[in-house]
């Protein structure tokens, strides 16, 4: 198994990727593969706040409900609301068509205290 | 049983048939009001009385139950309730009882909520019971509301914290929410039991109460237990137990004697009461003195031999249900107590947890057990309580899913377990105290040969169900595009 290495990651397997001053944030493959068909997800609206480690949403699949974490703290400044119509794209294109939300952060050194790509992968055993 | 599709109610509409006559009006027609009318048609289907009881009982010979064949569904005890609760709940004296009688001519309802009371604060070791919530969620929720009236008496409104493990029942952060209340989930450690060091960093003076399940939801008794109580009255919070695993520890142990402060019941697991039911069910809550006075109005109580409901408790959180509770429900849990007894019932829990860990041996080799022993032990080694959770990988590495085996079940005349709670990929797999021998041996017989079938030929799998009503169904579809209302046209 691979995982892009232009981004950071958390153990609860969400994907962190860093433009500007702006935090992506999706999950991993490994992620959707083992929560299968995504059934619905809920987001938070843009201009919500996030706190680093808490959880700012949830997603459903046909298998399990599991909260969803941020690795950073900030301002959504954008949803991805194609998700709420089509859910299935965080199966299919889970690093790019799937993402979640976009954040605009206030301490770009949280981001240091989130795992390697190599960590992330050796985290889920692979 | 019968095969054919069964038709809705709307596609065996007929214009004008009809399921009753009424009698000729015998009083004087007024008009209505025409702003109050509806001049189009109301769609409802037209159905004569034969064709009405042939439809529902085409769909009740679809039900399956425990009383069709074996129901191992995992977290839900779906023990075999005994007909004398019926005999019992169906008794003119109870049946036929109206809510607003006066006390004095209800006195053998009374009595017998109040020797209920008295069964199940016994049981739980604890002081005080209130039999008023109508299913175990809605009495972790009032429960809550307990512990909140407590802290709010005592000048701690601050405490809104509430603590429970990643394994725990869906219904714990739910009632917190109803509650008002903040859920911090505490870690499990990888052999499945609290994390204590998790709890310990999470405890403050913040924190109101600690929900746990014991035995735990993944099967195991957690022998920390007194540990963590201490830890948590240290940090002077209280300890909720969710009774939901009560069915293995029944006279063998109480929550009271292992440190718990405040619990619920649920009594269509543990006292043989009915699942669903077609309405409420009872999920009563026992607590220690010190929370008694905030428990719910009316409290059924003795004076000399006069059995009364008493509402003078002035710090009561008031009433969380109309009347005395699901009384009928609460009549066959009194009836299953009564008929067991003392002996009886710690008899129900070892028999329990000896039926699961005989299934799990049965059938381990072949449906790898993550909190069992290690392969190759027997399970006296590391013992389930009353159910058990097997991850079969070896079985998923052929391509095999757990719905797939799932749905081989169903073909086989089994309920299959619960799947993927509380950890992905799992069976959760409870045959509970009812069961003999012979059918645990027929079940692990079954579960063994989808084993087998899986290293021949997985395409069987992907095929179940095969013999039911109805073939696999579209799980994703309907999750993601529901279709909630028939319009004509429309396929059954």
């Amino acid at each position: 198994m691979s995982a892009p290495t232009d981004r950071r990651y958390l153990q609860t397997h969400e994907w962190h990727k860093l433009q500007g001053d702006i935090v992506t944030i999706g999950i991993t493959q490994f992620a959707a593969d083992e929560l299968t068909d995504i059934t619905f997800i809920d987001l938070p609206k843009v201009g919500a706040k996030i706190q680093a480690n808490q959880r700012f949403g949830e997603i459903e699949s046909v298998k399990a409900t599991s909260d969803l974490y941020s690795g950073v703290s900030g301002t959504v400044t954008q949803v991805n609301d194609a998700l709420q119509n089509e859910p299935g794209l965080i199966n299919r294109d889970p690093y790019e068509s799937g993402w979640m939300i976009k954040i605009q952060i206030t301490n770009p050194a949280e981001l240091n205290n989130l795992l390697s790509v190599e960590d992330y992968l050796k985290k889920v055993g692979h | 049983m019968t095969h054919a599709p069964e038709k809705l109610l709307f596609e065996l509409s007929t214009p004008g048939a009809r399921a009753v006559d009424l009698p000729e009006s015998d009083v004087p027609t007024a008009e209505l009001d025409p702003a109050l009318c509806l001049f189009t048609e109301s769609g409802l289907p037209e159905i004569g009385q034969l064709q009405l009881v042939r439809h529902y009982t085409h769909l009740s010979h679809r039900n399956f139950s425990v009383d069709d064949n074996f129901y191992p569904l995992g977290s839900c005890t779906m023990k075999y309730n005994p007909k004398v609760n019926e005999w019992a709940a169906a008794l003119d004296g109870f049946a036929n009882l109206h809510p607003m009688q006066p006390d004095a001519d209800t006195q053998g309802a009374l009595a017998l909520l109040y020797h209920l009371r008295i069964f199940l604060a016994e049981i739980a070791g604890l002081d005080e019971v209130s039999l008023q919530p109508c299913a175990g969620a809605h009495g972790e929720w009032t429960a809550l509301k307990v512990i909140r009236a407590y802290f709010r008496d005592h000048g701690q409104p601050n405490r809104r914290i509430v603590l429970a493990p990643d394994t725990a029942h869906g219904t714990n952060p739910a009632s917190c929410a109803m509650c008002g209340t903040n859920v911090v989930t505490i870690k499990s450690r990888p052999d499945g039991l609290t994390d204590l060091d998790d709890l310990r960093a999470h405890l403050s003076d913040e924190v109101a109460a600690v929900m746990v399940t014991n035995p735990n939801t993944v099967g195991r008794f957690d022998a920390h237990i007194a540990d963590m109580a201490d830890l948590i009255h240290d940090a002077g919070a209280f300890l909720y137990l969710d009774g939901a695993n009560m069915n293995a520890i029944l006279g063998i142990t109480r929550p009271g004697d292992f440190g718990a402060d405040i619990m619920h019941y649920n009594t269509h697991k543990t006292f043989s009461t009915p699942h669903g039911c077609g309405g409420p069910g009872a999920g009563p809550i026992a607590m220690r003195k010190q929370l008694a006075p905030y428990l719910p109005v009316p409290q059924v109580i003795k004076t000399g031999d006069t059995y009364s409901l008493d509402y003078n408790r002035p710090k009561s959180i008031g009433r969380v249900r109309s009347f005395h509770g699901q009384f009928n429900v609460l009549v066959r849990a009194y009836a299953y107590i009564a008929a067991c007894g003392a002996a009886g019932l710690r008899n129900v829990s070892e028999t329990a947890i000896l039926c699961a860990n005989y299934l799990a041996q049965r059938i381990k080799h072949a449906y790898a057990l993550p909190f069992g022993p290690p392969d190759g032990q027997p399970m006296a080694v590391a013992p389930c309580a009353h159910e058990f959770i097997t991850v079969p990988q070896a079985i998923l590495d052929r391509g095999v899913t757990i719905m797939d085996i799932a749905k081989s079940l169903i073909d086989r005349g089994y309920h299959p377990p619960t799947v993927h709670f509380p950890i992905h990929d799992c069976l959760m797999i409870e045959p509970t105290e009812t069961e003999s021998k012979a059918v645990l041996d027929g079940f692990a017989d079954t579960m063994l040969q989808l084993a087998e079938q899986s290293q021949r030929d997985t395409a069987p799998f992907k095929a179940a169900p095969v013999n039911q009503p109805v073939r696999r169904l579209d799980e994703v579809a309907a999750a993601r595009k529901p279709i909630l209302t028939w319009t004509p046209g429309d396929k059954a």
